[in-house]
């Protein structure tokens, strides 16, 4: 039996660690010391002192954060209502909605994108800020939508019941029972969304204009027209950060698995 | 709103928490697809902008054979890719699934990391495996198994391994929530009953596993269509796509109609192709979009 396992196992061992491999070349050429990227000549962390001092990234990060926060809230918002209130009010576009509303998802980005930048220019949101907080509230809604939906569909509904035969109104049920039972796929829709958001490059690059730079916008101008190692430095840093957002949503996806 | 006036509103209030999604979608997402079937068939004014004379000039134009071909090019990248992630992503999700449940939740952390990297990073690290002099060709040399640099970033293949590199979780998650709901008891009892492992495999296994397999191509293969900025990175400009030329007409040449009739015919093709593999596989349920 033994034997039989030991294959597989392999299997996933060889291609995880193949997964990883780009990754880890990137964070290691970022302690280059050759300006040139592709030639290895000493160790050397001038590179992250480089970054921190660079304005425009730091820019590029802050617009980042503040899109990816502000379209994970919305996202929130609107996507746990919808599920929640989908769940209670039964209108006869229910359906119909659902779908559309996860479209953004489903569709090649590219679309999203291009639709995006003709429809926006036709009604006047902005280019820019405004353009690209709406665009990615647009696609991270469907994530939070979803995680709540498959949150509510495995809930027992007989505690909001009890909740309401002691008294408690539709509100105050929601509050004290269905909302905290809803956190931990709230919480993991945001995540997702947060993610999605700061690594969006194809939505990002029709919606932006030139004061409103991201993150992965720059990141893909350098990769296009010729990369220092300061973009290693940039990119290990985000990595650190990814690692750091990952264990965060595990612990959370824990907390709540003990919980139930 | 205040908990006041909900309450004051007693049960109607309870409508108020779907306004927000069909108010968004319908702005959103409704909206701007609508615009942009109704724009691919206005004409371009002179200058800038379009105006609202009718004509199907822009669907006409996407069967020259230079727009032809990158649609053609980006069907076969995208199925290629599709079929080499399913090749490797299916096997994954599938034994991950046999592991004890300490190794599944490490294992499926170390797929989460990467999958929330920055996709750009990950590239850029495979920009730096296959330039010339790179990593792989340090390490062929070294072997001695070429002589010579290979070349091989801006070519075809660094653009599938980038595609496939990139779209793999999807299929191996997707595949592994189906595999993890199987009930392995029915695997044993044909067995049992005198299967040989392949023949248990073939008649149960994929069979239970196929929604997820299914999703899998689904959520692989749909990106995979508009993925055009791996193929920017990876394939310099010899390989161009349908997300290219509409990035071009959009960007630069300025010509909103013939984007949106090209992004109009992908979003067909796009469907044409899922409704296609649905009816072929017969499956109706998806499993594991998340």
């Amino acid at each position: 039996m033994k034997n039989r396992t030991v294959l597989p196992n392999l299997y996933i061992g060889v291609l995880l660690a193949l997964t990883y491999v780009p990754i880890l070349l990137v964070i290691i050429y970022s302690f280059n010391a050759s300006r040139i990227s592709s030639m290895w000549s000493g160790f050397s962390i001038s590179w992250y002192g480089a970054l921190l001092r660079d304005r425009s990234i730091f820019d590029a990060l802050r617009n980042s954060v503040v899109l990816a926060t502000l379209a994970s809230v919305c996202a929130a918002v609107v996507g746990t209502l919808g599920a929640v209130g989908m769940s209670r009010v039964k209108w006869k576009a229910n359906g119909a909605v659902e779908y559309i509303s996860i479209l953004p998802i489903m569709i090649p980005e590219i679309i999203l994108g291009m639709v995006f930048i003709v429809f926006f220019a036709l009604i006047g949101i902005p280019f820019g800020f405004p353009a690209l907080v709406v665009g990615h509230t647009m696609f991270c809604i469907p994530y939070v939508f979803l995680m709540v939906k498959a949150r509510l569909a495995g809930m027992d509904k007989s505690y909001i019941e009890a909740a309401k035969d002691l008294g408690a109104s539709e509100l105050r049920a929601f509050y004290d029972i269905t909302f905290p039972l809803l956190r931990p796929a709230i919480i993991s829709g945001m995540l997702l969304s947060f993610a999605m958001s700061m690594d969006d490059v194809i939505i990002s690059m029709f919606l932006t204009n030139a004061e409103s730079n991201t993150l992965p916008l720059k990141i893909y101008t350098q990769l296009r027209t010729g990369v220092t190692p300061k973009t290693n430095a940039l990119c290990a840093l985000m990595f650190a950060f990814t690692l750091l957002m990952g264990g965060l949503s595990f612990w959370v996806g824990r907390r709540a698995q003990n919980r139930d | 709103m205040t908990e006041n006036t909900r309450k004051a509103r007693g049960l109607r209030a309870i409508h108020l928490t779907v306004l927000p999604i069909y108010l968004t979608t319908l702005l959103f997402v409704v909206g701007p697809m609508a615009y942009m079937i109704a724009l691919s068939f206005m004409t371009r004014a002179e200058r800038w902008g379009v105006t609202a004379v009718f004509t199907i000039d822009n669907y006409i134009n996407i069967f020259q054979p230079i727009y032809l071909n990158t649609f053609v090019q980006s069907i076969r990248l995208a199925l290629l890719s599709t079929a080499l992630i399913a090749l490797f992503g299916y096997p994954f999700g599938y034994f991950m699934a046999k592991l004890s449940p300490k190794w599944r939740k490490a294992v499926s952390f170390l797929l989460i990391v990467p999958f929330w990297t920055s996709s750009l990073m990950r590239l850029y690290g495979w920009i730096i495996i296959f330039r010339a002099n790179g990593t792989l060709d340090g390490i062929l040399m070294g072997l001695g198994i070429t002589g010579e640099p290979l070349r091989l970033l801006y070519t075809y293949p660094a653009v599938v391994v980038g595609m496939v590199y990139v779209l793999v979780p999807f299929m191996i998650f997707a595949v592994y929530s189906s595999a993890e709901k199987m009930d392995w008891s029915l695997v044993e009892a044909a067995r049992d009953l005198g299967a040989s492992r392949l023949q248990a495999f073939l008649t149960v296994s994929l069979k239970l596993t196929l929604p997820g397999l299914l999703s899998g191509v689904i959520l692989t293969f749909i990106p995979s269509m508009g993925l055009f900025f791996i193929a920017d990175i990876l394939g310099g400009n010899k390989v161009v796509l349908v997300g290219s030329v509409i990035q071009e007409q959009l960007m630069r040449s300025r010509n909103w109609p013939f984007a949106a009739a090209l992004a109009a015919m992908l979003m067909l093709m796009t469907t044409l192709f899922i409704y296609l593999y649905r009816k072929i596989t017969k499956v109706k349920d998806l499993e594991g979009l998340l």
